[in-house]
């Protein structure tokens, strides 16, 4: 079997990888089968392999946003712990916002990625039940966008690049986020990212929800993993009103374009770090190192901008977001409506 | 097409975006008369607009449109409209149940008479000149759409450059998601914008209306050196209907309105209608040299 780990095999399954993964089934079936029989089966499991991976290429080229969107929250699809696990060395943790606490929904500290010595913020949702609820789901409260800002202006005066890794559902939408302030978090950590003046490399490696994703987004380049998504409202949130009943997602979430390969047709994102075949989650050494050699490649380019040229172009990336007509003689103005 | 003449924008979205406070304008009926929906004092209508819509009874603050609050706010005749020239695409090609964002936004052109949810340019209030962008909310929930951003933004450059004090009147929904992610990259466009503002030494303040919500709220109605808020103002991050969702609890007593973020520290002040045009008057002269 092409380069698998138990990663993708396990438990759960969505629905477009049952085919799949009843191939997998019949191949290990005849891989035991060829051990306990002694006899030789070769042939069949080369076959059934070559099967598999054109299956599975073939599933993966042709996801449908919504299938996109289930990929990217995958149980077994690696989460931001696991990439620090494998890209980081020597990772020093540093926690609390210096107001109220410690967010567990994200994490931030030093590290080394490559040669590079960066802080790593980074969006953790939990791998089972006990982490997810320590983490809350990777859904962060205001203290996590303020423990997050703290770490990079630390980052800016000891002239680290800043790394963030992005994977939430959303900002936590409950009492104590909007008594301490979600809202301004979000915006002052944006405010004050479009001009750290360091180096700021941006990856969604799996859900970019909304204003929460977008709270450590800002940075001078914002690449997306191959099957990641990033949207303004999650697909059930946008069918829920437009559609009214969130059994539409699929609609919302092709309606929305928030496929990595739509995003850079939009010009949202710069660059898609290509997942093995089959998603991360099949493969997360590959997708680690794929996710590895762009951050390297990216800072090295980024630290050749001097600082001022680097601000510069930061503005500029962020200033053309958007799509918008411009009126010309030809362009009808909208009538005004009689008052 | 399922896009019939009597699909009316109010009650359509309100609900998700900011629970049960979003409907309250509907309570006020067109007609010679009115009910206040705080005070259930029944109100002539006329008397209400020349209190600048506030109910003359209870001091409760109805919505106002983009141009009635350019009126209340300014000098008269002073405000003079910038980049009118920037109209809403329809990037995405939006579609959903039948209907299309295309439509959607010349319905709602036909609606308010603007071209987008927002209005920008130069007025003046009491004799200052200032830099000026009042959000629509009747205009497709006062939903933040690259337009929308991109005013803003030109705004804010505009103020930059020609070292104005910048006034934004928020009143939103939010982001908008009929253009998907770029509605989502206004917030960082816009906030990109007031940090060089603020490096270049620009007084900014926002005024929050009912309602300020979601990617509105965590962008520039946020960033103001001033924040000023009116009275009963809902201005939050989530709605309600999805905080009361997922916490499964009921949501405490004026929860997400200007006197709750006034007590949890994040407006500066409360501050009725009536009283707007002074207070930012006397902000710019104390902070403006
Ligand atoms: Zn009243």
């Amino acid at each position: 079997m092409a380069k698998t780990n138990n990663n993708g095999e396990a438990g759960f399954q969505l629905p477009f990888e049952r085919p799949i993964v009843r191939l997998q089934r019949h191949i290990s079936e005849l891989e035991s089968d060829q051990v306990e029989q002694g006899r030789d089966y070769s042939s069949e499991i080369r076959q059934l392999r070559s099967q598999y991976v054109s299956l599975l290429r073939k599933t993966y080229q042709n996801l449908t946003p919504w299938e996109t969107v289930q990929v990217a929250r995958h149980p077994s699809r690696p989460l931001v712990q696991d990439y620090i696990d494998r890209i980081v060395k020597n990772f020093v943790e540093l926690h609390g916002d210096r107001c109220f606490g410690d967010d567990k929904a994200i994490i931030a500290g030093l590290g080394q990625i490559g040669t590079e010595r960066v802080m790593i913020v980074a969006q953790q949702k939990g791998r089972d039940t006990k982490e997810k609820i320590t983490r809350n789901f990777g859904m962060a409260h205001p203290e996590g966008y303020r423990k997050s800002l703290r770490l990079m202006k630390s980052a800016e005066k000891f002239s680290l690049p800043v790394v963030t890794l992005i994977d939430t559902a959303g900002a936590y939408p409950g009492v104590g986020s909007e008594q301490r302030g979600v809202a301004e978090a979000i915006a002052q950590s944006m405010f004050r990212m479009s001009r750290l003046r360091t180096p700021v490399l941006c990856v969604v490696i799996g859900e970019g929800g909304s204003g929460g994703a977008i709270g450590i987004g800002v940075g001078d380049r914002v690449a997306i993993m191959e099957y990641a998504y990033y949207s303004v409202i999650s697909p059930e949130g946008c069918a829920s009103i437009l559609w009214r009943t969130g059994d539409n997602a699929p609609e919302a979430a092709a309606a929305m374009k928030l496929t990595a390969r739509d995003l850079k047709s939009l010009d949202v994102v710069d660059e898609i770090v290509p997942e093995p075949l089959g998603g991360a989650h099949r493969n997360v050494t590959e997708a680690a190192g794929n996710l590895e050699r762009y951050i390297v490649r990216a800072l090295r380019e980024l630290k050749r901008v001097p600082l001022d040229n680097l601000l510069e172009h930061r503005y500029a990336r962020w200033r053309r977001m958007g799509k918008v007509a411009v009126a010309s003689q030809d362009t009808p103005q909208p009538q005004h409506a009689e008052q | 097409m399922g896009e019939n003449g009597e699909e009316t924008f109010q009650p359509y979205d309100a609900k998700v975006f900011a629970g049960p406070a979003m409907r309250r304008k509907r309570d006020v009926p067109d007609g010679l008369w009115m009910r206040c929906p705080e005070c259930e004092v029944m109100l002539y209508r006329k008397v209400v607009t020349e209190n600048m819509e506030v109910c003359p009874e209870c001091g409760h603050h109805f919505r106002v449109g983009a141009g009635a609050r350019i009126g209340q706010l300014t000098d008269p005749e002073s405000f003079e409209e910038l980049f009118t020239d920037i109209l809403p695409a329809d990037p995405l090609k939006f579609r959903w149940a039948g209907k299309s964002y295309a439509q959607r936004i010349r319905k709602e052109q036909e609606k308010t008479g603007n071209t987008e949810a927002v209005l920008t340019g130069i007025a003046y209030i009491k004799g200052r000149r200032i830099a000026l962008g009042v959000m629509d909310g009747d205009f497709l929930m006062g939903s933040m759409g690259s337009v929308l951003g991109e005013k803003i933004t030109l705004l804010i450059e505009k103020a930059t450059k020609e070292k104005l004090p910048l006034v934004i009147v928020c009143m939103s929904g939010g982001a908008r998601m009929h253009e998907g992610a770029l509605s989502l990259m206004q917030m960082s466009k816009t906030s990109a914008a007031l940090a060089r503002f603020d490096e270049a030494g620009g007084l900014y303040v926002s005024v929050l209306a009912d309602p300020t919500t979601g990617g509105t709220t965590a962008s520039f109605a946020m960033l103001a050196d001033v924040t000023l808020a009116e009275p009963g103002a809902l201005i939050g991050f989530a709605g309600q209907r999805v905080i009361a969702n997922t916490i499964k609890e009921e949501l405490p007593e004026g929860f997400q309105r200007a006197e709750f973020l006034l007590e949890h520290g994040f407006v500066d002040r409360v501050v009725p209608r009536s009283e707007l045009r002074s207070e930012i008057a006397r902000l710019i002269d104390y902070l403006v040299r």
